[in-house]
This record gives structure tokens, C-alpha cells and sequence, in this order.
């Protein structure tokens, strides 16, 4: 589970890309396909609404949910190298911030959310420093001891005024505002779309910015990067940051729209859905998150329609099938995928 | 003083129970360098396994062996039929099918026996020593753990075969160029994996009654213990168990608040802190690097 095994397959697969687009004509020819689907999954995006029941916008909007926070995980963990099996517990942070805060304090749901991310970005930045003497295995147990830990820590009876303990805490259901001719499940799914596009314009900004590049040598050869003169220490700690704040936003989202939550919402099982989602969608590609996402919330129910009693054995043939037909997510298809494509143009 | 040699006993003999597991843990971590999350499910398969077999009648000293038997074949039949095809597909996608292992296996021991708790015999018999503070069964784990300990050191230090398999999972490239078949040393580590993990299943049963989640937090436990212990040393492995035992039961006593449903948590919190100060635990060796 040595993180720098990954690193080397992905900064290889990335070099085969170089070599495969070397004329501007065959970038910008796929940049050109990424564009257009780009623009044809926002359109059904925003009719899809209109179209669909409200259970169904339900199931699409935690899709999305969940698509945000494989974001956050794939910024720490595809662009920065450092694994995590422990998001499930930012998650937990940012849906208990906003349920507290409109509980208790009776905060509008609209402010939990940049509350839930700056909470959620200390509490990540903050263990991201002991977390900077760790890697590999020994980094992915002590994040999954964080997700084992953190649910625990809701149940604790000093808490229990705010948390209410194994109780969990009910929330109201918002209706649209500016008396917008949308029904409660029709606005959360905008809301949250339009959480999702700012989450992922953000996301890919600042991949390619100055930090993001640091981000991703630091990802490739931490030493080399350090004598470049990056501060790996800042840089690790502050991935770590991001990434928790984009998961705690979706965990705040998340408790508005399932409108309940407990300690045992955050089993660690939801940590380990988030990691799947990462490596089905494309560890490293930030697109990827949307169908990861779309992975953990509706494969299990397929696998419950094809057997209720093996449910479980049928989810699991599924993943493995999935990774031996894209070892590298859907990502890793359309990188080869595109590649050949425009070697083609270029060979007529 | 009293309870506190009390606590330690019991934490001894709990950590009996994960120091077995992270026995396990290690070995096959040796053989292929990535932590097996259905580690546990399979340990728990092969004692439903054995569980049948007392059910059906068969005698307890027959039970144990064929038990170890057929969960080696089973290893050994994983790691050809599942994980080989994936060849060397990155580290994340081998953790998902190791996730995808451990819903199937999880969810085929519900469907084969059902989720009922299951009291599991001792092979040791009732019973209890030095007046009761600690039962017969806890010192046969202890001294079988030993037992194995000692009989994988022999193995790995004296035989062909043991010294193969180690240069396999050190270095493939220049283990296969002196003649040794790099693919099936690591089939063979999946069997011992998979075989001790039976031995464990077996040994701990009796204690937390046979169920398919019963491996669930003893997982954690025993991972704990091996990256406590550092995941190169199998002796390490089985000290880390025992320190995760007693550590959690000492925690468990003497620090208030914490209570039983905090143990986990408070153990797991002083590993971390125990790998902040020594990153690859401690028995583990430093791994150098060339840039």
C-alpha cells in the first residue's frame, strides 16, 4: 500500500500522455471532446430534475454528495500522494457542524456550509502534521483509526448537550427561497449542483495553479521537490486541509439533505466508500469523482435488485470485476482512450 | 496491585487473540508488501469451516488440521484465480479488490450459515489456572501463538524454501533470475496467510462467538498490533498484539470516561502516537531509499 508505487504508475501514465500529444492539434482536439461532454452533462444536469422523481433526486443529489467529498479525497490523495482511509470522519465533522448549527444555534442552512469548510479545514490541516511523519500503510492506518475514532467521539457523553449522542439530531427539510417554483428536493439538488460546479472549478483551478503543481511534485519525488525548494511539510499539511474542507462541505450537504444524522451514519464503511469511489473513477483525474460517486450510490442497490440475500458477494464481484476491466478508474481509460485517439489523427 | 495484575493478565490474553491476527497480518504483508483487508473474512470462513465439521461430527483433532488444510488450498486458489489476473495494477486498485474480497466472503458466510451467533468450543476444554485468573483456553492460545511464532521463524531462517520465498517478496526481479518461481512463492504466502488465519479464527471463536462480523474489530486490533510491532518483523507482530491487548485493557480501567465503547478508539489513538515518534513502528526497519 506504499504510496509511492501509485505515484510512479500515474507520473508514468502521465508521461505516456506527453509523448502521446506532442502536436497542439491533437490537445486541442481532445480538450475540444472534454468540452462538449463537459457541456452535454451539465444540460442533463440541470433538466434532470424536472424529469426524474423525487426519490430519484434524492439518490442524485447524495451522488453528487458523495462526488464532492471523492474530490477532496482525490485532491489528497491523487494530486498530493498521501492516502487516506479516514474521509468518512471529515464528512462526520461537516455534517455534525451544520446539524449543531442549525440545531442548537438555529443558524440559517446556508451558512453551515463555509462553517462546516473552515472547521473541517483546521481540523484537517491539524492532523495533517502528525500525519506528515507517516506514509504508506502506516499512513493509512492512522487515518483509518481517525474514521474508527471519530464516530466514537459523537457518542461521548460530555458532547452529548450538542451531539445528543446515539441519538442524532433530526433537521428540517428547507423549502426554496424567493419563492422559486421548485419543491424542497428540486432546490436541495440545485443547491448542491451548484455547491458540486464551484467545488470542481475550484478544485481544477488549483491543480493548475503554482500550489497544485507543487502538490503533485511533491507527489511524484517529495525529495526532489524539497531541494526545488517546496515546503513538503506546509504543502502535505495544507492538502490535507483542502481536502477535509471539500469533505466536510459535503458532509454538511449531506446532513441537510438526509435531514438526520447519528454517530452511526459515519460508520467507517463510509471512508471505505469514498476510497472505492477514488480508484473507480480515476485516482488523479478530478472528473472521475462525479462517477465514483454515481458508483457508490446506485451499484449497491443494483446488486440488492439482482440478489437480496448475496447482496453483498454480488457489489463485491462487481468492484472486482471493475478493476480488472479499468485498473485505473475510468480515468485511466479515457487518458488511453483519448490517447490513441489523437495518435491516430496524427498518423493520417 | 491486584487488579492491576489482573488487568494485565487479561490483556495478555486478549492480546493473545490479536497478536495471532497480526501474526497473519504480517506474513502475507511479507508476501506482497499491501495490507489484506479480507484477512479477517477469511480467517472467519475457515473457522465456519471448521464449525461445520464439529456439526457434522467430525472428531476435534481431526477438525483442526483439515481446517488448516483446506483454508491453505483456499489462499493459495485466491491469489491464482482473484488477485494474479490483476497483474501490477496500482496499490489503490488491489486495495478494492481486497474490499471486494471481503464483501464477498462476508456476505457468503451470512448466506451459507446466517447471521445467528454461534458459541464456538474450545479445543482446550473449560477449565481455568492460577485460581482463576486466567481459563485453559487463554494459556492454549498464548503457548499455540508461540508455537507458531517459532515455527515460522525456523522456517523463514532454515529452509529452502522459507529463504525463496523471502528473496521473492525482497526482490522479484533478481529472486526470479536465480531460479526461484516469484509467482508462486507469493500463492504460497496467500496459503500461510490464509492457514494461520484459520488457526487464529479457530483460537479466538470461543471467545467472541462465531458470527460473520466477529473478525471485524479483531481486524483492527491485530493491524494495529502488526504496525505497532513494524510490518517486517513477524516477532514484532506478535508483541505489538500483546501490547494492543494490554494497552486496551489498562486504558479500559484507568482512564476515566473512556469505558468500553472507548477502548478501540484509545487504543488505536496510542499507536498513532507511538508511530509519530517512530514512523515504521517498533521492530521495523527503515526502508532507505535510492532519489
Amino acid at each position: 500500500m506504499s504510496v509511492n508505487t501509485t505515484t510512479t504508475g500515474e507520473s508514468q501514465a502521465a508521461e505516456q500522455q506527453g509523448i502521446s500529444l506532442p502536436a497542439p492539434a491533437a490537445a486541442t482536439g481532445n480538450a475540444k471532446i472534454m468540452r462538449t461532454a463537459g457541456i452535454i452533462l451539465l444540460a442533463i444536469g440541470v433538466a434532470a430534475p424536472f424529469l426524474s422523481g423525487n426519490f430519484l433526486i434524492f439518490q442524485l443529489t447524495m451522488m453528487m454528495i458523495y462526488a464532492i467529498a471523492i474530490l477532496g479525497l482525490n485532491i489528497l490523495t491523487g494530486i498530493n500522494g498521501q492516502f487516506s482511509l479516514g474521509h468518512g470522519a471529515f464528512y462526520a465533522v461537516g455534517a455534525y457542524t451544520a446539524a449543531i448549527m442549525m440545531d442548537q444555534f438555529g443558524v440559517g442552512y446556508l451558512w453551515t456550509l463555509p462553517m462546516a469548510g473552515i472547521i473541517c479545514f483546521v481540523v484537517g490541516f491539524l492532523f495533517g502534521l502528525p500525519a506528515l511523519r507517516l506514509e504508506g500503510v502506516y499512513l493509512a492506518l492512522a487515518t483509518f483509526a481517525l474514521a474508527v475514532v471519530t464516530p466514537q467521539l459523537f457518542k461521548l457523553t460530555p458532547f452529548e448537550h450538542w451531539t445528543s449522542g446515539v441519538m442524532g439530531i433530526v433537521i428540517s427539510k428547507p423549502e426554496a427561497p424567493f419563492g422559486l417554483p421548485l419543491n424542497p428536493d428540486q432546490w436541495l439538488y440545485f443547491l448542491t449542483f451548484a455547491v458540486g460546479l464551484v467545488a470542481y472549478v475550484c478544485a481544477r483551478n488549483l491543480v493548475g495553479s503554482r500550489t497544485g503543481r507543487a502538490l503533485m511534485a511533491i507527489r511524484d519525488n517529495p525529495i526532489a521537490a524539497r531541494s526545488m525548494g517546496v515546503n513538503t511539510a506546509l504543502f502535505k499539511s495544507l492538502a490535507f486541509g483542502v481536502s477535509a474542507l471539500y469533505t466536510g462541505v459535503a458532509g454538511a450537504l449531506g446532513a441537510i439533505v438526509v435531514q438526520y444524522i447519528s454517530p452511526d451514519s459515519f460508520h467507517f464503511a463510509l471512508s471505505v466508500a469514498l476510497v472505492v469511489g477514488l480508484v473507480v473513477g480515476g485516482v488523479g483525474w478530478l472528473p472521475g469523482a462525479l462517477f465514483g460517486g454515481a458508483f457508490i450510490m446506485f451499484v449497491p442497490n443494483i446488486a440488492e435488485e439482482l440478489s437480496k440475500g448475496l447482496s453483498g458477494a454480488v457489489y463485491g464481484v462487481i468492484m472486482i470485476l471493475m478493476m480488472y476491466a479499468i485498473p485505473t478508474g475510468l480515468g485511466g481509460l479515457l487518458k488511453a482512450a483519448l490517447g490513441a485517439l489523437s495518435k491516430r489523427s496524427m498518423t493520417r | 496491585m491486584e487488579l492491576l495484575a489482573q488487568q494485565l493478565i487479561t490483556g495478555i490474553a486478549t492480546g493473545g487473540i490479536y497478536a495471532c491476527m497480526a501474526l497473519a497480518v504480517v506474513m502475507i504483508y511479507q508476501a506482497i508488501h499491501h495490507l489484506n483487508f479480507a484477512q479477517g473474512e477469511m480467517a472467519m470462513f475457515s473457522t465456519f469451516i471448521a464449525w461445520q465439521m464439529l456439526a457434522w461430527g467430525v472428531p476435534y483433532w481431526l477438525v483442526i488440521p483439515l481446517t488448516v488444510v483446506i483454508s491453505f488450498a483456499g489462499g493459495v486458489a485466491i491469489e491464482r484465480l482473484v488477485i494474479r489476473p490483476l497483474g501490477d495494477a496500482p496499490v489503490l486498485s488491489h486495495i478494492v479488490v481486497f474490499i471486494g474480497l471481503f464483501a464477498i466472503i462476508n456476505s457468503l458466510a451470512g448466506f451459507i450459515w446466517d447471521f445467528t451467533i454461534k458459541p464456538f468450543p474450545s479445543p482446550f476444554g473449560e477449565g481455568s489456572q492460577f485460581g482463576g485468573l486466567i481459563s485453559n483456553h487463554q494459556v492454549g492460545m498464548i503457548a499455540v501463538t508461540m508455537t507458531v511464532l517459532v515455527i515460522l521463524f525456523l522456517f523463514f531462517q532454515y529452509t529452502r524454501v522459507g529463504l525463496a520465498m523471502r528473496a521473492a517478496a525482497e526482490n522479484p526481479a533478481s529472486a526470479r533470475l536465480v531460479g526461484i518461481r516469484v509467482g508462486w512463492m507469493i500463492a504460497l504466502g496467500w496459503g500461510m496467510a490464509a492457514a494461520i488465519g484459520a488457526i487464529a479464527g479457530i483460537l479466538i471463536a470461543p471467545i467472541v462467538f462465531l458470527e460473520p462480523n466477529m473478525m471485524l474489530s479483531i481486524l483492527l486490533y491485530g493491524f494495529a498490533g502488526a504496525v505497532l510491532g513494524g510490518l517486517t518483523s513477524p516477532t514484532g507482530a506478535v508483541f505489538g498484539g500483546f501490547m494492543v491487548g494490554i494497552i486496551e485493557n489498562l486504558a479500559g480501567t484507568y482512564i476515566p470516561v473512556i469505558g468500553g465503547e472507548l477502548k478501540l478508539p484509545i487504543a488505536l489513538f496510542l499507536i498513532v502516537t507511538v508511530l509519530v515518534f517512530k514512523p515504521t513502528g517498533l521492530f521495523g526497519r527503515t526502508v532507505v531509499q535510492r532519489v
